[in-house]
C-alpha cells in the first residue's frame, strides 16, 4: 500500500466510524423517544393497538363541551377528549395554551394512569381559529366524523409548557 | 395601478431570468465573449424588476390597499405602521418574494464583484443563479402570487397573526433567507466548477466571502428566531428541536463545514471534490428547509401559512436542483484534480474531523425531522420525535467537535503536532477548570455532567484567547510590539477568533440555560408571593390595558429580594387581538446579565386568583452574545483585506495566487 492509499483508507475509515456513530446514535435514540400518536378510539382499545398504561403517547381529539373542570388548587384541569366515538378523561396541571377551548382540537402529551385517566405533561393547542391538528382530523374521521376532517390546513399551535 | 406595476415587473423578473440562465452558459460552451456578458446586465435588471416588485407589495401593505387579496389576508388597518411594513414578508406569498428578491440581490452581487474572474466562470456562476432565480420565479407566478386581486374590495383586513407582530420576528425571516439563499452562490460557484472541470486556490478566493456573508445572516437569522421563541412564545424556552428550527439548523451546520474547507482550499487547494459536495449539500438543505417550512408536511409551531400544492411544486424544485447538482458532479467531480496532500495530524486534518463532526451532526438532526415524515407515508403510525432524542444524539457529537475548536488552529497546516499544540493550551486548559469551579460553587446542586458542558465551553474561549496571543507574541515581545502585530492581524484572523470565541460562549450558556434554569407555577391572589432563586414576587393585581390593534389585562409583580429590597417590577399581559381573533401571553423578562427573571400570566380560576408561572433562567442571553459573536467573526473576516483586493484585481493567471499559508 501506498502512503495516498493508506491515507485514503484512513480517511474512509473515519468517514465510516463517523456514520456508524450517527447511526448507532440515532437508532437507538429513536427507539427510545418516539412519541406515538393515538386517538381516543385507538386508547380504549378499540383500534388496532391500544395503549400501555405508563407509556407515553400523544393523544389527540376534540375537548368534550361542558367537561372543562378547574380542581381546586387553582392549576390541575380535567376535561374530556373526544374523537367523537370513544372518550378519554384527562387531567392536566399547568397553563393552558391560550387558544385551549371546549370544542377545539387539542393533542396532549402524556401517559395513562392505572385507573384510564390520561394524565398530561403538556398540551399542545392551534394558534388560530380555524386550525384542526392533521392528527385529530385524521382520528376524527376515522371515526366518522366527516365534515371536521375538512378543516382547513394547519397554522400551528402553542405548547403549554416547555418540553 | 401599483399592484398590477409589481405584478409587470415579476414577470419582466422571469423573462430576465430565462436569459440570464440561458445566454451565458451558451456563450461559455461556445466560446463566444458577447454571450457571456450577457449575464451581468440580465442579473442588474432582474434586481430591478424584482426590487419594484418587491416596493409594489410594500405600497400596498403601507397604503393598506385591501382590495389585494395578500394585504386582505395579512394585515389591517390599525396595525403599526412597523409591522405593516414587516407584514409584507410575514406571509407566504410575500416571502417567497422576498426570497427571490435576496436570490437577484445575490446574482446581481456576484456579477458585479465578479469583475476581475475569468469570463467562463463569472458567466456560469451567474448562470446557475439565474436557474435557482427562474425556478423560484415560476413557483410565484404559478402559486404564490401576491398580486392578486379581489372584487369587490373588503373594508378592512383580517390582520397579522399576532405572534408575527414583533421586532425580532420582523427581521427574522430576512436574514433567515440571506442565510438560505446566500448559499445559493455556493452552489452556483460549485456547479461553475465543474463545468469549467477546474477549482483552485483563486476560486475559492471568489466564492468564500459568499459562504462568509449567506453563513453570517444564517447565524443571525437562527439567533433572533431563537430568541423571538423565548420571549414572545411564553413558555421560556429557546430551542425546541421543531421541525422548522432544525431546518434551519441543518444548513447551518453543513455551511459551518463549508466554510472550514473554503479555506482549506484557499490555503492548500486540498479536499476540493469534498467542498463542491458540501457545497450542493449546503443548499439542498436550505431548498429542504423551505420545501419543509412552505409545505405543511410537518406539524410545527412555525408552519402559519401552508399549502400540499405549493409542496409538491417546492419539491420538483428540490429534486430538479439537487439531483441535477449531483449527476454533474458524478460526471465532473473526477477530472478536478486532487490537491495537496496533508500528515493526518495537520490544519487540515483538524477540518476533516470538523467536517465529519458537523455533518454527522447534520445527519442525526435531519433523521430526527424526516422520521415522522417517512413512517407516516408509509402508513406506519403517526410518531413525534421529541428533544430527548437530540439530547442523545445532537450533544454526544457536538461535545468532541467543542473540545476540538481549541485545538485545530494551533495545528500547522500540512503536518502538526499535537503534544505543542495542548502543551500550548495550558491557559485554557486552567482556565476550563477555573470556570467549572466557580460554576460548581454557584449552581452546587446541579448534575456533574453539565459542568462537562461548562467546562467545554470554557476550554472553546480559553482557545481562542490563547491562539490570538499566539499570533501577536503576547508577554513574549514588549506589549506595545504585541499591540502592533494585533494591530496588523489579518482580519479573518480576528473573525476567526472571535467566531470560535463565540461558540464556546454559545455552549457554555447552552448548557447553563438548560440545567440551571429553575420554574415555580402558582395560583395566586392579590398580595401573595412566589420565590424563586433569590427573589421573592409580589402579585400586586390585574388592571385592564389598551394597545394599537389589541386589548390586555396586565399583571404586576413586585421583585423584592428575599430580605425585601426592590429589584424590578415585572408586568406580564395576556393579549386579545379582537381582529385576528387571538389571544398571546407577553411575557415580561428582568435580565441581571448573568440570569433572567421571566413571569407570565396565565388564567384567571373562578375563584379570582391567578395563575403564574415564574421562571429563573441562568445564562441565557449568552446564548446570543455568543451567536452574536459568531456572526461578527463572520463579518470581520468578511471585511479582509485580501479578499476585497481579490474581488477588485482584473484577470491574471491563477498560478500567482498562491498565498503563504
Amino acid at each position: 500500500m501506498t502512503r495516498r492509499q493508506r491515507r485514503r483508507l484512513m480517511l474512509v475509515s473515519l468517514v465510516m466510524l463517523g456514520a456508524g456513530t450517527a447511526a448507532a446514535l440515532s437508532l437507538t435514540a429513536l427507539e427510545d423517544n418516539l412519541l406515538f400518536f393515538q386517538s381516543p378510539s385507538q386508547v380504549r382499545g378499540v383500534g388496532a393497538d391500544p395503549a400501555e398504561v405508563g407509556q407515553r403517547f400523544r393523544l389527540g381529539g376534540l375537548v368534550a363541551g361542558g367537561t372543562v373542570r378547574r380542581m381546586d388548587d387553582g392549576l390541575t384541569v380535567r376535561f374530556v377528549v373526544t374523537d367523537t366515538a370513544h372518550d378519554v378523561p384527562v387531567v392536566f396541571s399547568g397553563v393552558l395554551p391560550d387558544l385551549f377551548r371546549e370544542g377545539q382540537g387539542v393533542v396532549a402529551d402524556g401517559h395513562l394512569r392505572p385507573d384510564g385517566v390520561f394524565e398530561a405533561e403538556d398540551i399542545l393547542a392551534r394558534h388560530d381559529e380555524t386550525y384542526m391538528p392533521p392528527e385529530v382530523a385524521e382520528a376524527l374521521r376515522a371515526a366518522g366524523e366527516g365534515p371536521l376532517a375538512d378543516a382547513p390546513p394547519p397554522a400551528y399551535g402553542a405548547r403549554s409548557q416547555d418540553p | 395601478m401599483i399592484p398590477e406595476l409589481g405584478h409587470f415587473a415579476l414577470v419582466l423578473a422571469t423573462v430576465l431570468a430565462i436569459i440570464q440562465s440561458v445566454v451565458p452558459l451558451v456563450g461559455a460552451a461556445a466560446g463566444r465573449a458577447a454571450w457571456m456578458a450577457v449575464g451581468a446586465p440580465a442579473a442588474f435588471g432582474q434586481l430591478i424588476a424584482l426590487t419594484v416588485a418587491f416596493a409594489a407589495l410594500t405600497w400596498a401593505y403601507v397604503a393598506s390597499d385591501f382590495s389585494v387579496l395578500n394585504v386582505l389576508q395579512n394585515s389591517h388597518s390599525a396595525k403599526p405602521m412597523l409591522f405593516k411594513v414587516a407584514g409584507v414578508w410575514g406571509n407566504h406569498e410575500g416571502s417567497m418574494l422576498l426570497w427571490v428578491l435576496v436570490l437577484a440581490l445575490f446574482g446581481a452581487g456576484v456579477a458585479a464583484a465578479g469583475r476581475g474572474m475569468p469570463m467562463t466562470l463569472r458567466a456560469r456562476v451567474v448562470a446557475f443563479q439565474g436557474w435557482v432565480g427562474l425556478g423560484f420565479l415560476t413557483f410565484i407566478l404559478a402559486t404564490s402570487n401576491p398580486f392578486l386581486r379581489v372584487d369587490p374590495p373588503p373594508l378592512d383586513g383580517l390582520d397579522l397573526n399576532p405572534l408575527l407582530q414583533d421586532p425580532a420576528l420582523a427581521l427574522h425571516p430576512p436574514f433567515l433567507y440571506l442565510g438560505y439563499v446566500g448559499f445559493s452562490t455556493a452552489f452556483s460557484f460549485a456547479l461553475a466548477a465543474l463545468v469549467e472541470g477546474r477549482l483552485d486556490a483563486a476560486w475559492a478566493r471568489w466564492a468564500r466571502p459568499w459562504v462568509l456573508a449567506a453563513w453570517a445572516a444564517l447565524t443571525v437569522g437562527i439567533a433572533l428566531g431563537s430568541w423571538w421563541a423565548y420571549y414572545e412564545l411564553g413558555w421560556g424556552g429557546w430551542w425546541f428541536w421543531d421541525p422548522v428550527e432544525n431546518a434551519s439548523l441543518l444548513p447551518w451546520l453543513t455551511g459551518t463545514a463549508l466554510l472550514h474547507c473554503v479555506a482549506v482550499v484557499e490555503k492548500r487547494e486540498a479536499l476540493k471534490t469534498w467542498t463542491v459536495l458540501l457545497a450542493i449539500v449546503t443548499f439542498g438543505l436550505s431548498l429542504l428547509g423551505t420545501f419543509l417550512v412552505r409545505s405543511g408536511v410537518l406539524t410545527s409551531v412555525h408552519a402559519f401559512a401552508v399549502d400540499p400544492d405549493r409542496g409538491i411544486f417546492i419539491l420538483v424544485l428540490l429534486v430538479l436542483a439537487v439531483g441535477g447538482a449531483l449527476a454533474l458532479y458524478a460526471w465532473r467531480a473526477p477530472r478536478l484534480s486532487s490537491g495537496g496532500g496533508f500528515a493526518p495530524v495537520s490544519r487540515e486534518g483538524a477540518v476533516v474531523i470538523n467536517n465529519l463532526l458537523l455533518c454527522t451532526a447534520a445527519a442525526t438532526v435531519l433523521i430526527g425531522t424526516l422520521y415522522p415524515l417517512v413512517l407516516e407515508a408509509l402508513d406506519a403510525g403517526r410518531v413525534s420525535v421529541g428533544p430527548p432524542y437530540y439530547n442523545a444524539t445532537f450533544v454526544p457529537l457536538a461535545a468532541p467537535l467543542i473540545a476540538l475548536v481549541a485545538m485545530g488552529p494551533l495545528l500547522a497546516w500540512r503536518r502538526g503536532d499535537a503534544a505543542a499544540a495542548l502543551t500550548r493550551l495550558w491557559a485554557a486548559g486552567a482556565l476550563a477548570l477555573v470556570g467549572v469551579a466557580v460554576v460548581a460553587v454557584w449552581q452546587a446542586d446541579g448534575p456533574p455532567l453539565a459542568l462537562l458542558g461548562i467546562g467545554l465551553g470554557f476550554w472553546a474561549v480559553g482557545g481562542a484567547l490563547v491562539e490570538w496571543a499566539e499570533r501577536v507574541r503576547l508577554f513574549r515581545v514588549p506589549l506595545a510590539d504585541s499591540l502592533r502585530r494585533a494591530g496588523n492581524l489579518p482580519r479573518a484572523a480576528w473573525g476567526m477568533t472571535l467566531a470560535h470565541a463565540g461558540l464556546g460562549i454559545a455552549a457554555l450558556a447552552m448548557t447553563g440555560a438548560s440545567v440551571y434554569v429553575q420554574e415555580r407555577l402558582v395560583v395566586l391572589e392579590v398580595g401573595q408571593a412566589v420565590e424563586i432563586a433569590d427573589y421573592r414576587l409580589t402579585f400586586a393585581g390585574v388592571a385592564p390595558a389598551v394597545g394599537p390593534n389589541y386589548q390586555a389585562e396586565r399583571a404586576t409583580l413586585d421583585v423584592t429580594t428575599l430580605d425585601g429590597d426592590a429589584v424590578t417590577v415585572l408586568q406580564p399581559e395576556r393579549r386579545w387581538y379582537p381582529v385576528a381573533q387571538m389571544g398571546t401571553a407577553e411575557a415580561a423578562i428582568r435580565s441581571s446579565g448573568f440570569a433572567d427573571l421571566f413571569a407570565t400570566l396565565g388564567e384567571q380560576a373562578d375563584d379570582g386568583r391567578w395563575t403564574i408561572r415564574v421562571r429563573h433562567n441562568p445564562l441565557v442571553s449568552w446564548i446570543w452574545i455568543g451567536s452574536g459573536l459568531m456572526a461578527l467573526g463572520g463579518v470581520v473576516s468578511l471585511a479582509d483585506r485580501r479578499a476585497w483586493r481579490t474581488l477588485r484585481r482584473r484577470v491574471r493567471p491563477p498560478a500567482a495566487a498562491g498565498l503563504p499559508a
